[in-house]
């Protein structure tokens, strides 16, 4: 059951990336609209798969690699909708769901049985911080690709070559402004979620702060994202480089995600 | 009946034969009652612009109504037939429903994609049904190719792109700007062709306008049209610091602004965006100022450039369109294929026989015991009431006149006989 409602998911997701990514090059507002229904009966799907999940298993499913590609597949998703719903820019979903889908097919290939929870991770904590981490980081994922899409426009008002995509793109004001926006809400997400993380840590192991790579690594991200923030507050520095800099923190989010995973020995790995 | 188009346009008539045809003012109230007097012509709706003179018509019979329709020209316009004959094109059935529809959706228009001549068409129709010229035919006809029209609109983008300078800057603007409404623009200048852009920006929101002219008293008149400000030449640039929009066109021989100005401007601003439209020949804003983050520069040229891919674009959405416009011919031959008679007479007979069968049915029901000689006395009388009720409509759509098609569409519509599913 949890593996159809995945697989569902998976398929669904897999057309809407699809779709969304034909829509860029053809442009049409049929494409446009298949590709927002293709979302809605994924994440419909796939917030079933999750629940199925958590009644099965008792916690919320985030332990294994599995779960956690998969859940923050579905917090981008949820991301992508609120500002769908506020901006009403269809062509947000063809820079976004690709990602999701890959978040998706990395988790798919992942093994998928359900483990026994580790003592150490039973706690009310695991909710709240893996929660507020998984929420500042699909806003760090969406802002990536808006980060994208305003280098396309902005390419495309320098050079001065305006066709195909430049008609159907915002103006860079409105993307630099959810850039903005999106990095203003992730990164209290992605501080709340360090913070909680250092309180249970001292629950866990005795010990706030003990230079594991994942907390390295979101200290890396934490400050990165400070200083998107702090350089637009004090120089206003925004648009082009506020762009490529949230392009570079999402790389670095990734890498703590992923990386940290496959290629350094930590304490957060997930199983 | 049949759909006829009798016409000239920019593309067959130099601006001297068209005015000479046109039906402005009263003429066009006389022009089309008259037109409505020839006895071949049924239906009549006539559209004059400065770029087309076109007559809609349906007949019954082609030949003479068109000499007619030519002869009146000549001595309605008092000129001389061979002035404008050569010019004039004439198209019938779906070629004639194809053009109108060609022409509501501006895919014949001189600008490709303009928006005015649908208003026009729209006007041109309501002029007509107010005089009551039309019928069945062209109200049907002249509806479909508004929808027509506005299905061009929405499914493609044919007049998405702007093909002027000024529409340019506009569009450019809006893709820059979250919103035109709270910006600010500063005339560097007073050339016309930036007073006009100025004008269209003004237009489309742009709420504060400054105005930095050499000679000062040009500058405040120019300032007080667009209710803006005149600011002092000499000290413009103190004032680009919170400027969104700037128009140059100064005719100074070198540049009035050069980058390290530009690049201190930008820093004052917190690099929010400007965007710089150099009209001047030779140019006043110092190009490499386009290298500074967030400042958009285009010169004459550049946006000729825009200009020119945007015709282009909207040529590649008229492919689109012309397939657009051939689907909704089809489906208005089909309707006008189901004006004809005969399935409807046919169907007609057969719901009077249906009524006719359950009613008997209801009766022998109701008496059981009802001998065979009475029920066929009774199946008789039943059937020629049916069929006397039925003669008039079915001669009716029998008889060759002209308001056969109205008898036809009205019988189908009374008594609910469907034969068309082009129906909105």
């Amino acid at each position: 059951m949890g593996t159809l409602l995945f697989e569902l998911a998976l398929t669904f997701y897999f057309a809407a990336a699809i779709i969304s990514v034909v829509e860029l090059f053809r442009g049409s507002k049929e494409a446009s609209r298949l590709t927002f229904y293709a979302t809605c009966a994924g994440f419909a799907i796939h917030t079933a798969c999750i629940l199925f999940r958590y009644f099965s298993s008792g916690h919320l499913p985030i332990t294994s690699m599995h779960e956690a590609s998969s859940f923050f597949a579905w917090c981008i998703v949820f991301i992508y909708f609120l500002l769908e719903y506020q901006y009403k820019i269809g062509l947000i979903g063809s820079f976004i769901l690709p990602v999701v889908f890959v978040l998706m097919l990395s988790s798919s290939v992942l093994p998928r049985q359900i483990m026994p929870l580790d003592p150490v991770l039973q706690s009310y904590w695991l909710g709240i911080h893996t929660l507020l981490a998984f929420l500042g980081n699909a806003a760090f994922a969406t802002a990536f690709g808006i980060g994208i899409m305003y280098l396309i426009q902005e390419h495309y008002l320098k050079s001065k070559h305006l066709h195909g995509l430049f008609q159907r793109l915002p103006s860079i004001q409105v993307l630099d402004e959810i850039n903005y926006k999106l990095i203003s809400i992730g990164f209290p997400l992605l501080t709340l979620a360090i913070i909680t993380g250092i309180i249970w840590a001292n629950n866990a192991w005795g010990s706030y702060w003990r230079w594991d790579p994942k907390e390295v690594w979101s200290m890396i991200t934490w400050l990165i994202y400070a200083l998107i923030l702090h350089i637009r507050l004090t120089a206003g520095w925004r648009g082009k480089k506020a762009a490529i800099l949230s392009i570079i923190g999402f790389v670095v989010v990734m890498f703590t995600f992923f990386g940290v995973n496959l290629l350094l020995k930590s304490v957060h790995i997930f199983k | 009946m049949k759909v006829l188009v009798i016409g000239l346009n920019h593309k067959t008539a130099d601006v001297e034969v068209r005015e000479k045809l046109a039906f402005n003012g009263e003429k066009l109230e006389t022009g089309v009652l008259r037109l409505r007097e020839i006895p071949e012509v049924k239906e009549v709706s006539v559209l004059s612009t400065c770029n087309r003179v076109e007559m809609y018509i349906c007949v019954t019979d082609e030949g003479p109504a068109i000499e007619k329709i030519k002869l009146f020209l000549a001595e309605f316009h008092n000129l001389n037939r061979n002035s404008f004959e050569p010019h004039l094109y004439l198209l019938s059935e779906t070629e004639a429903v194809r053009h109108i529809f060609r022409v509501a959706s501006s895919l014949d228009s001189m600008v490709l994609g303009e928006p005015q001549i649908l208003g026009q068409l729209k006007d041109a129709f309501d002029f007509s049904l107010a005089k009551k010229t039309t019928g069945v035919m062209m109200n049907k006809l002249m509806k479909k190719a508004i929808s027509t029209a506005k299905r061009v609109r929405t499914e493609t983008r044919i007049a998405e792109n702007a093909v002027s300078i000024s529409f340019a800057a506009v569009e450019l603007a809006r893709k820059i700007f979250k919103e035109l409404a709270g910006t600010s623009c500063m005339l560097l200048g007073a050339g016309e062709m930036a007073e006009l852009a100025a004008r269209h920006l003004v237009n489309n929101g742009v709420s504060n306008v400054m105005v930095a002219n050499r000679t000062y008293e040009r500058g405040c008149e120019l300032a007080k049209e667009f209710s803006g400000s005149p600011v002092k030449y000499e000290n413009f640039i103190d004032e680009l610091s919170h400027v969104d929009i700037i128009l140059c066109s100064t005719g100074a021989p070198t540049y009035v602004l050069k980058k390290e100005q530009m690049h201190k401007v930008m820093k004052d601003r917190r690099h929010k965006p400007v965007f710089i439209i150099d009209i001047s020949v030779p140019r006043n804003i110092d190009p490499e100022i386009n290298d500074l983050d967030s400042v958009y520069l285009y010169n004459v040229d550049d946006l000729q450039e825009v200009i020119d891919t945007n015709i282009l674009e909207r040529q590649k959405e008229a492919e689109k369109a012309e397939a657009i416009v051939l689907e909704e011919v089809e489906k208005f031959s089909k309707w006008v294929s189901s004006l004809d008679s005969v399935p409807v007479i046919v169907a007609l007979r057969q719901k009077a026989e249906e009524i006719k069968k359950e009613e008997l049915e209801k009766l022998k029901n109701k008496l059981p015991d009802i001998d065979e000689a009475t029920m066929k006395a009774l199946e008789y009388t039943a059937g020629a009431i049916v069929n006397k009720l039925i003669h008039p409509p079915t001669a009716a759509m029998k008889e060759d006149s002209s308001d056969r098609d109205e008898a036809v569409a009205l019988i189908k519509k009374i008594y609910g006989i469907n034969g068309d599913d082009s129906e909105e």
